[in-house]
């Protein structure tokens, strides 16, 4: 994981609550067995027109075909981001487009564990400035947003400026680019000691042949 | 601060606290605790880039034996001969990832055509594996089935469960608690399907998002595990990290005798240490909620989020109805996905093909309740139906039964298990423009097929609406035999 901290970008602006998992990649890309490749199909629904054969023609009118917008590493939605499926494959498409932040009012649990672990920025800010910053990236597709996760804000060059609450954790490992087995593994003695006393729990045990 | 499960406490706690309490392994400061897994699952679609993450770090399994896989969302169901040459390239090489995974890392695998074979969500169960008390995971987001027994139950991503698959372990920020009572009786016709639904319609999809349900009441205690199975199911679609019900004679008396759970003497010390799970006398939650069961009614989803919830005798919402500016954009778009028109009676929607099973609703429970409603009636001829078992259990259990001729003779598919059209990663799924009446759990876009059009509802519900022909009261079924709806 790279780490990451300030970023100055363009943002795009995506005004519907509830966006689930299944829109940000649907199902037929995630029978693939790699960890990569999958930026051609974050949105595939909304992005490509599905009545051509190969789906090679985009929807003029979804905003990531809009040319204004390419480039740009921050998508703004509305509240509970990220809803329904566990699959990681919708923060993989995120990322791997070439996404950093994410701002909304709210995520849903398993995609905003799922976007610390691909280095992704989760800015969960209030209503009101959700809906301040989707009304100025719409308005103004060249509108420079900046993310500082450091100083955990959100600011742009007319004075806009939002404070983000983040676990100091994740941030730590979000700046440094920490890979979470690593960290765990330093704890082994204890998951060592655990585990000795744990075993002898056979009601807890999935399979009966493991109890003593 | 959290307490170490070093130190005994004698504060009322809840089965969350006790359960979460026993498998602390560190509580570094200023990070989340470290929580032992007892078991996690593991499916073809959200396992080989864990394992590849493995290799490449040149790390083992920890402990292969607190894990278990099999096949269930790719794998076709129309019949032995097309699950065991699959057409799909792509799905192949990804089961055929998952049998050499497994093999090389030495984990049980049920395949295909093993007798244990199903959707990962009924065979923990079935197997005895998932037991009360236990931390159970998987990289799909309904795992909180399993907190039906009185597990700790949930949903992860890829990265997850490799760090599972390394350390039998995760890192977890303490999640709130939030219980939900259903007490009463349900009326006629009302299942735990309906329990659920109603539960999302009124809190919302992310009205439980960070916290752990837990289901109780007078009415949850009436259900049997299927039913309870059925509620816990689709806590995710209320946005909770797991949902849990109380271990009880219920509970035990499902276990006993199940493959891998203890025997004999050993039984009832287990029983022993589960009785004790049940939350305190006088422990508190950060949330409750009150329902009465008396006031239920069977639930459909009309839009495409499962927190779109009616009733079968209401009608699409108006505008008006939304409560707030989100809430109507949504609606707007709904309406016009759905191709609904606002205000019309739900009963007045006709529905093009039936779908029964997916791990909410493929239970052997389900599969009796939809036959009740079918026995000595006809699918009507503008639907297609048909019915997907959770696993083989289930499907040799029914069969066993005489309950796929009920089906057949009505003219509903008979399938082989997996998770078929629930999410339409094998060859089931609707084409643009279909509706489907769907005993499954997400309504979403595009979610059974690109352009289908889902209404959550009941296996009665779901049954009824394949002979009319559109969704109908189960209330007012004429049942054909002596049965009556559950």
């Amino acid at each position: 994981m790279k780490p990451i901290n300030i970023i100055t970008s363009t943002a795009v602006p995506l005004p519907l609550p509830n966006i689930d998992t299944d829109q940000i990649i649907p199902k037929q890309f995630l029978k693939r067995i790699e960890r990569t490749g999958y930026e051609d199909f974050l949105f595939y629904d909304w992005r490509y027109n599905l009545d051509t054969p190969d789906h090679v023609d985009e929807r003029k009118d979804f905003v990531l075909n809009k040319p204004e917008y390419k480039g740009s590493q921050i998508l703004i939605a509305e509240r509970n981001f990220g809803c329904g499926s566990s699959r990681e494959h919708a923060a993989w498409a995120i990322s791997q487009y070439g996404f950093l932040v994410v701002i909304a009012p709210t995520f849903a649990d398993i995609f905003y564990s799922n976007a610390g672990k691909n280095g992704i920025i989760l800015a969960r800010l209030t209503e009101e400035e959700v809906q301040t910053l989707l009304a100025k990236s719409t308005a103004n597709p060249k509108h420079l947003l900046t993310v500082n996760l450091e100083a955990q804000t959100v600011t742009d060059a007319d004075g806009f400026s939002a404070h983000f609450d983040i676990d100091p954790f994740r941030k730590h490992c979000l700046l440094n680019g920490l890979d979470d087995i690593g960290l765990t593994l330093l704890h082994e003695d204890a998951l060592d000691k655990f585990e000795a006393k744990h075993n002898d729990e056979f009601w807890l045990a999935p399979k009966k042949d493991e109890a003593a | 601060m959290s307490t170490p499960n070093t130190v005994q406490t004698f504060a009322p706690r809840t089965m969350f606290e006790k359960v979460w309490d026993a498998h602390v392994v560190a509580e570094p400061v200023g990070e989340p605790s470290i929580i032992y897994i007892d078991l996690q699952l593991v499916h073809e679609v959200t396992s080989p880039q864990a394992f590849d993450g493995l290799r490449l770090a040149g790390r083992k399994l920890r402990r292969p034996d607190r894990h278990i896989a099999t096949v269930d969302h790719n794998v076709p169901t129309t019949s032995v001969h097309d699950r065991l040459f699959i057409v799909d390239k792509i799905a192949n090489a990804q089961i055929n990832a998952l049998r050499k995974n497994c093999a090389e890392f030495g984990i049980e695998l049920f395949d295909t055509e093993d007798a244990n074979q199903g959707i990962v969500h009924m065979i923990g169960p079935e197997l005895g594996a998932t037991k009360p008390g236990m931390t159970i995971v998987c990289g799909d987001s309904h795992t909180s089935t399993h907190g039906a027994f009185g597990a700790l139950a949930f949903g992860i991503g890829t990265s997850e469960v490799e760090h599972v698959m390394a350390t039998q372990t995760l890192p977890q920020d303490k999640p709130k608690t939030f219980r939900i009572n259903v007490e009463g009786e349900l009326p006629y016709g009302v299942t735990a399907k309906d329990i659920i639904l109603h539960i999302i319609g009124q809190i919302g999809t992310d009205g439980a998002t960070g916290s752990v349900i837990e289901y109780a009441g007078s009415a949850i205690r009436a259900l049997s595990m299927e039913g309870r199975m059925t509620v816990c199911n689709m806590s995710i679609e209320a946005g909770a990290r797991a949902g849990m019900i109380a271990p009880d004679e219920t509970t035990f008396a499902y276990l006993k005798g199940r493959r891998f759970v203890p025997q004999g003497e050993a039984f009832d010390l287990a029983v022993e240490q589960w009785r004790a799970l049940v939350t305190d006398e006088g422990a508190t939650f950060d949330r409750e909620m009150h329902i009465d069961a008396a006031t239920l009614a069977p639930s459909v989803t009309w839009g495409t989020s499962p927190g779109m919830v009616t009733t079968i005798t209401g009608t699409v919402p108006v505008l008006e109805d939304a409560r707030s500016e989100a809430d109507r954009k949504s609606f707007e778009r709904a309406f016009e996905y759905m191709d609904l028109k606002p205000g019309m009676l739900v009963e007045d929607i006709k529905v093009d093909a039936v779908f029964v099973g997916s791990c909410t609703n493929g239970r052997i429970e389900d599969l009796r309740a939809a036959a009740r409603v079918v026995k000595g009636y006809h699918v009507a001829t503008t639907v297609r139906a048909m019915i997907v078992p959770g696993s083989q259990k289930v499907k040799a259990q029914a069969e066993d039964e005489g309950l796929d001729e009920v089906f057949k003779t009505a003219g509903f598919e008979w399938r082989e298990p997996g998770c078929s059209m629930c999410l339409g990663m094998n060859p089931d799924i609707l084409s643009p423009g279909e509706r489907c009446a769907s005993t499954s759990n997400r309504n979403f876009e595009g979610r059974q097929g690109r352009g289908g059009r889902t209404h959550l509802l009941s296996p009665e519900m779901a049954a009824a609406a394949a002979i009319t022909g559109h969704l109908t009261d189960v209330r007012e079924w004429k049942f054909d035999n002596e049965g009556a709806a559950r």
